[in-house]
């Protein structure tokens, strides 16, 4: 239908090229929205227990560990210090190895869950920290388990500091998705580089950064939302 | 109710030991408010919570309702816990949950089923007078309110002992007033052990029963509070009374009298002014008052009076002055309770 009002008002040609771009943009995205999935549902279930973790090694109330403390925060500290493009490449034994493949937007998920779990873990350990000693003091001082103040005090304080750390989380996992591309991964960036970079379609180029945009901007109000909805601290 | 034997504390604060409590011993009777007051870095903190080993004490014994907690651990411990409830200078509420939800916490924690629970929040909400805020989060209450929902929190499973760690210390004067009559009426109706901390004389002299004073890791001074207030024997409760009575005089008085200026007590309802003037009559020195007050601990009375005694321009003749003076006081020193002369 567009490309039939195109056609007519402007060129067969360029109504050709559009409908292309359009198939071309929606696989990409698929392919993006996969990627960033799977890592961001990796995030949570292993970002959260680990920045629990780190948490809960530091405190003496919980499970005072300087062991698992310590190989905890370096490990997160190497996966964050590493840079993304060459822990792609440092990965690709390990993806090759769990899927039996490196090219395609599940292999570069592998990656990209790493990065998300270390980058997550840190978020919730810092939004853990934040949460008031007192109000965990009080909950001991009325004789609760410590489990049950993980459960029922740590975490629905955190809880909009989670909130707010996935957002970000999520923001960059679709930065780094573009990245994954370059190794095969597919996706948005990859969209971007084959034909603006590669082909020299600056417009093609302009749409996938203009897309990228406005998936993030929604990607943020929405975890804007959400973690203002949870947090009663001031309304 | 709380025993508390040679109580020790050292904390290690970077390969440095500090020792913020040091072999103090207390007898806490079972429904009385008991006050611990004492300037800050006393130990005062310390102390209270060692009273529910939120602070393990490296020597010395916890006793509490008679049994002997201090080297429980784990769910005895927890469960010892659940029978002591603890208020905080800030208030320490969650502020994710509703107040309806803070004030079930500890009911929670006990284990109450669901209708108990559902039973017993608005009737300790209606209490402390917060029955309409019960779906309201912290963030919507005033620092008062907040308290509020504090004590309700700390009584709903109707512990035996409550201990406050300066409850009233982030709160204006009315407000303030408002929560230790609260706590007052709780330790009234329910018969909860209160110990309370605070460094305000002024605080204990409202609602405590008995103070222990502390300075530097130590009890200094312990008693009922009325003498506490009334005849402070360490240098240091003494400070404490004077900061709160507040009988400072304006500089030019002192300089510029001439007589001699008195610290008169009166304790219980004996007559002041009945004592003064009769020395006054009797002696042939004019009595000048330059500063007094009356404060009630609770139902007794402390007089304390700030005199100026001169000589009086209708004294019969004869005696001179200085020593007209020197009966006044004798005087005046056999029927006041203390008198203490300031400035000669
Ligand atoms: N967790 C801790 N680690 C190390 N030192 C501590 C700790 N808690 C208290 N102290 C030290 O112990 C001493 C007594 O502290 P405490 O908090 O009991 O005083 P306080 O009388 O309650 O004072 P304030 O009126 O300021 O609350 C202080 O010197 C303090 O620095
Ligand atoms: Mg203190």
């Amino acid at each position: 239908m567009i490309e039939q009002w195109i056609a007519a008002n402007f060129s067969p040609e360029l109504a050709k090229q559009v409908v292309e771009l359009f198939v071309d943009l929606l696989n990409a995205f698929g392919e993006t929205f996969l990627m960033v999935s799977i890592s961001t549902l990796f995030a949570i279930v292993g970002g959260l227990p680990l920045g629990f973790l780190l948490h809960v090694t530091s405190r003496k109330l919980f499970w005072n560990n300087r062991l698992a403390n310590v190989t905890g925060n370096f490990l997160v500290n190497v996966l964050r210090s590493i840079p993304f493009v060459i822990l792609l490449v440092l990965l690709l034994p390990l993806t090759q190895w769990v899927l039996g493949t490196t090219i395609g937007p599940t292999a570069a998920a592998v990656p990209l869950s790493v990065a998300a779990i270390a980058f997550y873990a840190r978020l919730v350990e810092s939004s853990l920290c934040e949460v008031d000693p007192g109000v965990v003091e009080a909950a001991e001082a009325f004789g609760t388990s410590p489990l049950r103040i993980i459960a029922t005090v740590l975490f629905p304080e955190a809880l909009p500091g989670f909130l707010r750390g996935l957002t970000v989380t999520l923001i960059s996992l679709i930065g780094y998705s573009a990245m994954a591309g370059i190794v095969g991964g597919g996706g948005i960036g990859d969209l971007a580089i084959r034909f603006g970079y590669y082909r020299y379609q600056t417009n093609v180029m302009v749409v996938t950064v203009v897309v990228l945009v406005v998936l993030v901007q929604l990607v943020q109000s929405l975890g804007d939302r959400l973690a203002s909805r949870a947090d009663k601290k001031d309304i | 109710m709380i025993q508390l034997e040679n109580i020790r504390v050292d904390f290690a604060v970077r390969g440095q030991s500090v020792l913020a409590v040091d072999d103090v011993s207390l007898a806490i009777e079972r429904g009385e408010v008991f006050g611990i007051v004492g300037a800050s870095g006393a130990g005062k903190s310390t102390l209270l919570r060692v009273i529910n080993l939120l602070e393990r004490p490296t020597a010395g014994r916890v006793r509490v309702a008679g049994e002997d907690i201090t080297d429980l651990r784990g769910g005895e411990l927890r469960r010892a816990r659940q029978k002591i409830g603890m208020i905080f200078q800030h208030f320490n509420l969650m502020q994710n949950r509703t107040v309806y939800d803070n004030a079930a916490y500890a009911l929670r924690v006990a284990g109450k089923s669901k209708a108990e629970i559902a039973r017993r929040v608005p009737e300790i909400l209606r209490l402390v007078g917060l029955e309409d805020k019960a779906q309201a989060y912290p963030a919507q209450l005033s620092g008062g309110q907040k308290q509020r929902v504090g004590i309700a929190r700390a009584v709903a499973n109707h512990p035996e002992v409550l201990l406050c760690d300066e409850p009233t210390s982030a709160l204006d004067l009315e407000t303030s007033a408002a929560i230790l009559d609260l706590l007052k009426e709780i330790n009234a109706r329910l018969g909860i052990t209160i110990v309370l901390i605070s460094h305000e004389m002024a605080v204990i002299k409202k609602i405590c029963t008995r103070v222990a004073v502390m300075e530097g890791g130590h009890v200094v001074e312990q008693g009922e509070a009325y003498d506490i207030f009334a005849t402070p024997q360490h240098p240091f409760t003494r400070q404490l009374v004077e900061h709160t009575l507040n009988l400072e005089l304006p500089p030019h008085l002192v300089d510029d009298r001439q007589g001699t200026i008195l610290k008169v007590l009166f304790l219980g309802d004996k007559a002041e002014e009945g004592v003064l003037s009769t020395a006054s009559i009797r002696h042939g020195v004019a009595v000048n008052i330059l500063h007094g007050k009356i404060e009630y601990i609770g139902h007794r009375a402390v007089g304390l009076l700030v005199v100026l005694l001169t000589d009086s321009p209708d004294a019969p003749a004869g005696l001179p002055f200085p020593l007209r003076l020197q009966a006044a006081l004798s005087y005046i020193g056999s029927q006041a309770s203390h008198v203490e002369v300031l400035h000669d």
